[in-house]
């Protein structure tokens, strides 16, 4: 469960994926590549607080990670801090990534980050997408937020820095 | 990981240990064990059927109503893994975030991690680690589900299939699989044309494999948006699990079920201390040879069994 273990489980799936798209006929006729079973998968969840209807970025970003090979959990639209932490809590995820676009990133990120701390959850890596202005990023960084993805960042980069971050 | 930790209700423990369980992680597998003589207490349903007939939605109504009864309730809903990658996207849990904060609710999502059943490896052991907890009930959403993936019959108590009208003539209710499995039917969107039909194909079908003392499955029609039908489908699954107690069959059944867990330890253990790392190399190296047909796949693997 060590860092290292997990990352060279995330090459190796990489690798599995990138065959298959070379020779989909080949991937097709045979039975699928089969992605290794034991070992710890890398848990997400992509989370929509507050009162923000647009959740193509959530997705887009849900998709991408799921592609990469890490198990995502999505809370679908307009979720409270306390939703979002129980879930994280019961789903055990190591990533929770939080998407805001409604300008309201200030007021509900904080109750989250408290949310997670009581309950002994801190250690979870949190991370933020959406729009948010770069004024606040150090901001929420100082609370604990780990890394901001604003627009125009690539599927790559979030899933590069998931796995050179995630705990365990 | 302390066993008392799961018994005391710690959530965060309880889900750490879903996840080692999970990772099939050697720790897991010991508290687990020692959780083993904690189970036992609750009611395990399965729910099951095709993608979109409303599963999550019902489940999610399923277990507000038990919580109104005043239950415990664990969740387990399973959705499934990318055979290319190991991802997946868990989408159940977005019909139930509404009891996602209640103390007395605890849903977890798992990918089938190469399953093919409906469910996932390591959903009867999860189960298992609700029950410990104390949950009075416990729910088991399957992948949606085509004809033939019955696994779930296996990991539970009571087995309810969904169904929704629209999908195929009575033909297609004769056929064995899934339709076999059920101890309750429920016809879900039940306000959508052609649910009355559904029901007497159903019924039809049911009324033939009728038998004095046997169990008899009742096909109950919901409209799980509007909770309509829901609390008869609780109902009705109480009564099976009453019944079934009575009459024994929950008794053969847990038999049956520790036959598997015993068989599926010993077939684990075996596989693992068969394909050592020297097999699975020699595999790879007789791949070629079967794929270009100058060895046939038998002597292949005898050559791995012997070697």
């Amino acid at each position: 469960m060590a860092k290292g273990k997990s990352g060279s489980k995330a090459k190796k799936t990489g690798k599995g994926s990138s065959k298959g798209k070379a020779g989909t006929k080949q991937a097709a006729a045979a039975c699928p590549p089969q992605p290794s079973t034991a070992g710890h998968r890398i848990r997400v969840l992509v989370a929509k607080p507050g009162l923000d209807g647009h959740d193509r970025g959530a997705k887009v970003v849900a998709r991408g990670l799921r592609d990469s090979g890490m198990e995502v959990i999505y809370t679908g639209l307009r979720q409270t801090p306390e939703q979002i932490v129980a879930t994280a809590v019961q789903e055990d995820v190591d990533v929770i990534g939080l998407s805001c676009l409604s300008g309201a990133h200030m007021t509900l990120f904080p109750k989250i980050m408290e949310l997670l701390k009581k309950a002994g959850a801190s250690d979870i890596l949190v991370t933020a997408g959406g729009i948010v202005p770069a004024d606040d990023v150090p901001k929420l960084k100082k609370l604990g937020i780990s890394a901001v993805f604003g627009p125009g960042t690539t599927l790559d980069d979030i899933v590069d820095y998931i796995r050179k971050n995630v705990k365990r | 990981m302390d066993p008392k930790d799961i018994l005391k209700g710690d959530k965060r423990a309880i889900a750490r240990l879903m996840t080692l369980v999970e990772d099939e992680d050697p720790h897991g597998m010991e508290v687990l064990r020692a959780l083993h003589k904690h189970t036992g207490h609750a009611h395990i349903v399965g729910v099951t059927g095709a993608p979109g007939v409303g599963k999550s939605t019902l489940v999610y109504r399923m277990a507000k109503g038990l919580r109104e009864r005043g239950e415990r309730v664990g969740i387990v809903a399973v959705d499934p893994s990318s055979p290319f990658t190991g991802g997946a996207l868990l989408g159940d849990r977005i019909r139930m975030m509404e009891i996602a904060t209640d103390p007395e609710v605890f849903i977890r999502s798992m990918g089938t991690r190469g399953c093919l059943g409906g469910l996932s490896r390591k959903t009867y052991e999860i189960v298992k680690i609700l029950d410990a907890w104390g949950a009075d009930t416990i729910l088991v959403e399957t992948v949606g589900t085509g004809q033939a993936e019955v696994d779930v019959v296996q990991a539970v108590q009571t087995c309810i299939v969904v169904m929704v009208s629209g999908l195929g003539d009575e033909v297609q209710t004769f056929k064995a699989g899934i339709m076999e499995i059920g101890d309750l039917f429920v016809i879900n969107k039940a306000d959508r044309g052609g649910a009355d039909r559904l029901f007497l194909e159903v019924k039809a079908m049911l009324e033939m494999g009728q038998a004095p003392g046997k169990w008899d499955p009742p096909i109950i029609k919901t409209i799980a948006t509007s909770i309509e039908g829901v609390a008869e489908v609780l109902d009705a699954m109480k009564k099976h699990y009453k019944v079934s107690k009575e009459t024994g069959v929950l008794g053969r059944k847990c038999m049956e079920r520790a036959m598997l867990d015993i068989e599926d330890i010993v077939r684990d253990r075996m596989m693992a201390g068969l394909l050592t790392p020297q097999k699975k190399e020699l595999m790879k190296s007789l791949c070629k040879k079967v794929a270009d047909k100058k060895m046939d796949p038998y002597e292949a693997a005898q050559k791995v069994l012997c070697e």
